[in-house]
């Protein structure tokens, strides 16, 4: 009980799935403590009360709040199957590019599905561009972290199914393999690795979800 | 395919009324590393921040024996990783990663919280402007209450997010004259830290005149038509 790790999430979110594959890539147990974010619990306010978001990490009693912060923690704390290089160049590489797709790919790729008209055709163009710029991270490499799944590949894992799904939705294509040959590379390794596999939410369920939300057309 | 950039050693591409560049600054002090400061003019980059930084286009940049690291988070991170206890100096983060999370974690708030706001207070007008001058102070009291007793937010010793929040301390003057403040009366543990944190050499040599920081705003604003 000490020692018990749990993660404040909710099944649909990218944010908290990212914490939950860096745990199965390291092997290590957790429970799931399910949010409803229409109505946040009373331990997930008193863990982050500060963004009152998920996901949050619970470990031995401690809370930590942010995607990238929590997946440098449990890299830090839990040393088999690294999430991060060793060298501090590369991982300041991971570092940069873990936070352009949080600062910069992620509202752009949103909007390009959910926004229509001359809108979502700027959004399309722009998020286009910022995944040309992504690919970039990806040259000679089979994963972001290289031969192996890493820190930015685990934060890239909105990808999929995430945008998969809303593009299918939205009846977009940003992800042409014409395009972004690498990137749709990367999507297919990413998939069928056991790991994911066995952790990422169903692509029905998040279809059946997105659904209720606003509606794509 | 000449390069005006040394192989080796360490180059920091900066500007100076830049709380960003300000961190890379005290951080190089800090770990007493020999660097060139170099002056970057945001209104006409250099080719050689366009050439380091292609992505964001923005200072810093660190760059050592030839390699650019951008974001200053990420200099603080690396330099506190590459140089650790460089001249028997503690490191920025602590060695406990439960801290080192925690520091991490307000790192990212001041840059979500009190940049954003901050600026607002002297881009807005009207409501927008007192919902920023609600934020910023929100954020700052909450970084107070952080900072609590504590010497330093590091605690006994200047580190991590003392550096990321000190870096804006040349910037409070304007935000109260812009956001209508008085920082010394509303946040007086705070100040007194920003006080501990100058008599260090570093921080007082990375600190720019926070009159000057004004004056630079005005004429920021003046140059992109800001009333």
């Amino acid at each position: 009980m000490a020692d018990e790790v749990v993660v404040f999430r909710v099944w649909d979110s990218p944010f908290s799935y990212r914490v939950e594959l860096a745990l199965a890539l390291k092997g290590v147990n957790f429970r799931r403590a399910e949010e409803d974010l229409k109505n946040k619990s009373s331990e997930l306010l008193l863990y982050n009360p500060v963004h009152k978001k998920i996901p949050v990490l619970l470990h031995a009693g401690k809370p930590i709040a942010e995607s990238l912060v929590i997946l440098e923690y449990i890299d830090e704390t839990w040393k088999q199957n690294p999430i991060l290089p060793v060298d501090p160049y590369e991982r300041a590489n991971a570092r940069f590019w873990a936070t352009y797709v949080d600062d910069k790919c992620l509202e752009i790729l949103w909007r390009a599905c959910w926004t229509r008209g001359e809108e979502q055709q700027k959004c399309i163009s722009e998020a286009g561009e910022r995944l040309r710029t992504l690919e970039t991270a990806l040259e000679g490499k089979k994963f972001f972290g290289g031969d192996t799944i890493g820190f930015v590949d685990i934060v890239v894992s909105f990808l999929t199914p995430w945008m998969e799904v809303l593009q299918e939705m939205a009846r977009i294509r940003l992800l042409e393999e014409e395009n972004y040959p690498r990137l749709c590379r990367w999507v297919r390794d990413f998939s069928s690795c056991d790991v994911v596999k066995e952790t990422r939410p169903p692509r029905e369920k998040l279809v059946a979800f997105f659904a209720t939300l606003k509606p794509p057309n | 395919m000449g390069s005006d950039l040394p192989e080796k050693g360490l180059v920091l591409l900066s500007s100076w009324p830049s709380m960003f560049g300000i961190r890379g600054v005290i951080a190089l002090e800090e770990k007493g590393l020999e660097y060139e400061y170099r002056e970057e003019h945001l209104g006409n980059k250099s080719a050689t921040l366009l050439r380091l930084n292609p992505i964001h286009k923005k200072v810093p940049v660190l760059v050592h024996d030839g390699r650019p690291i951008c974001e200053s988070l990420i200099i603080l991170q690396y330099i506190d990783e590459t140089w650790p206890g460089a001249d028997g100096a503690p490191c920025f983060l602590p060695a406990d990663p439960f801290a080192r999370s925690q520091a991490r974690f307000w790192a990212d708030f001041i840059d979500k919280k009190v940049y954003d706001a901050g600026t607002r207070l002297w881009k807005m007008k009207g409501e927008e402007h007192a919902e920023a001058k609600k934020e910023f102070i929100e954020s700052m009291k909450l970084l107070e209450g952080e900072l609590g007793e504590k010497p330093y937010f590091g605690g006994e010793t200047f580190g991590f997010v003392d550096i990321a929040l000190v870096s804006y301390a040349c910037w409070f003057h304007t935000y109260d004259v812009t956001g209508g403040l008085n920082m010394e009366a509303e946040l007086p543990k705070l100040m007194a830290w920003v006080k501990r944190c100058k008599e260090r050499e570093s921080v007082s040599k990375a600190l720019p005149d926070p009159l000057k920081i004004y004056d630079f705003l005005l004429s920021l604003k003046k140059r992109y038509g800001i009333e």
